[in-house]
């Protein structure tokens, strides 16, 4: 086991290659939620939450069945249903087993199925390759996972920091709401693309 | 509503982008140049069209309390038909859309509009009103990848304008191609879709 590779996914997943400030993954929640950074925190929990489990099981399931069986050309679909069969049966656990973490996380549940960063980061743990041509392996897999949901949730946290100070911003009136923070996103984003000089593999 | 009204709605009207705002995650990452975003708009429109007209012929047939897992094992059969059709026929464009073929599955225009329309409407209306959402979202990926691309490279569709009148020295700024520059085009169209409905408003009150 490699721990420098372990370092390296988790710089290059919450900086250089941020989920939402540099691949535009998982917009829709970064524009939809960021308006208070309590909601922020608790859909970013449920993110980080669902990302972990949703690497773990799809890198099982594409191991096990859908290479051992040669059936890779399924793998779109097996995912997208492992993930949104994933969310629900959490959803159900949390609200019987642990109901004061239902309260807190359970709304964002169900908002997570078409979150395109989940089904995102499945994909790439699977694509993602080492400069030998050796794939992630079981634990780097996790870890992508966790860490990108790490990235994710310090995006989301910026942005409801930022939005909760332009409620008392003077904004333009055509520029209110959603287009100043898409600008404000732009901003951040550019203050991301200086990380993107570092060399670490 | 007629036809023609179902049909071209979802141009301008009823924009899944640009009005709606859904879809956003493709519209920002692959409008780095126009051939991108135009194969994308053709991609996704392909699968909405093929998922809306099965939707609409099985409506009958699915269950209420399990139709969002059914329209997204049809979303997920079609996105593969596509990923697999374009690997075979177009790679170059499959190579440079790369992880966001698959992620049409995630594409929120593509569900909505199972739910929203196709599973209560006709085959027909539902085709209909695919194909208009279809070119209304690509409508508004060539928009924003248009924009990008000339000040990203100072080129559109792949050809230097500036080169080609004779002006040198124009090279655009790589950061419209990178992400804040995607974000900032997004801010910037969508401030000038409200900037347009206020000055409306206002108009018509002030009549």
């Amino acid at each position: 086991m490699d721990f420098s590779h372990l370092v390296v996914i988790a710089v290059s997943s919450i900086f250089i290659n941020n989920f939402v400030l540099g691949r535009f993954l998982g917009i829709c929640p970064f524009i939809g939620v960021s308006k208070k950074i309590d909601s922020a925190l608790g859909m970013g929990m449920a993110v980080i939450f669902v990302m972990t489990l949703a690497s773990v099981v799809t890198y099982l399931i594409q191991t096990f069945v859908l290479v051992r069986f040669e059936l890779q050309y399924l793998q779109t679909i097996a995912f997208i249903l492992v993930i949104a069969s994933l969310v629900q049966f959490i959803e159900m656990f949390m609200k019987k087993n642990m109901p004061a973490l239902y309260q807190s996380l359970g709304v964002f549940l169900p908002l997570i199925t078409t979150n395109c960063a989940v089904l995102g980061v499945a994909i790439l743990n699977i694509d993602a390759t080492w400069a030998d041509g050796s794939h992630y392996n079981f634990i780097e897999s996790t870890w992508n996972g966790f860490t990108a949901g790490i990235g994710f949730t310090i995006a989301l946290l910026l942005m409801a920091g930022i939005r909760e100070r332009l409620e008392l911003a003077d904004i333009p009136e055509s520029m209110k709401g959603t287009p100043i923070t898409f600008i404000s996103a732009s901003l951040i984003a550019m203050a991301f693309l200086g990380f993107s000089g570092m060399s670490i593999m | 509503m007629n036809k023609l009204q179902n049909f071209t709605k979802g141009f301008f009207k009823e924009n899944p982008v640009l009005v709606l705002a859904l879809g956003l995650c493709p519209s920002l990452a692959v409008t780095t140049s126009i051939e991108n975003g135009l194969g994308m708009g053709m991609a996704s429109t392909a699968v909405l069209v093929g998922s809306s007209t099965l939707v609409s012929m099985l409506k009958k047939y699915i269950p209420g309390s399990i139709r969002i897992p059914i329209f997204i094992v049809i979303i997920a059969t079609f996105v593969t038909l596509i990923d697999l059709t374009l690997q075979a026929f177009i790679p170059s464009l499959s190579e440079s859309l790369g992880l966001f073929i698959p992620l049409i599955v995630v594409n929120c225009i593509i569900l909505g509009r199972a739910e929203a329309f196709a599973s209560k409407k006709s085959v027909l209306d539902s085709i209909i009103d695919a194909i208009g959402m279809g070119i209304g979202f690509t409508i508004a990926l060539v928009l924003i990848s248009a924009v990008r691309e000339f000040a990203g490279t100072g080129a559109l569709y792949g050809y230097p304008l500036f080169q080609l009148m004779g002006i040198e020295g124009f090279k655009g700024s790589i950061l419209m191609i990178l992400p804040p520059g995607g974000f900032l085009t997004m801010g910037l169209i969508l401030g000038f879709m409200q900037w347009n409905k206020v000055r409306k408003a206002k108009n018509t009150g002030g009549k």
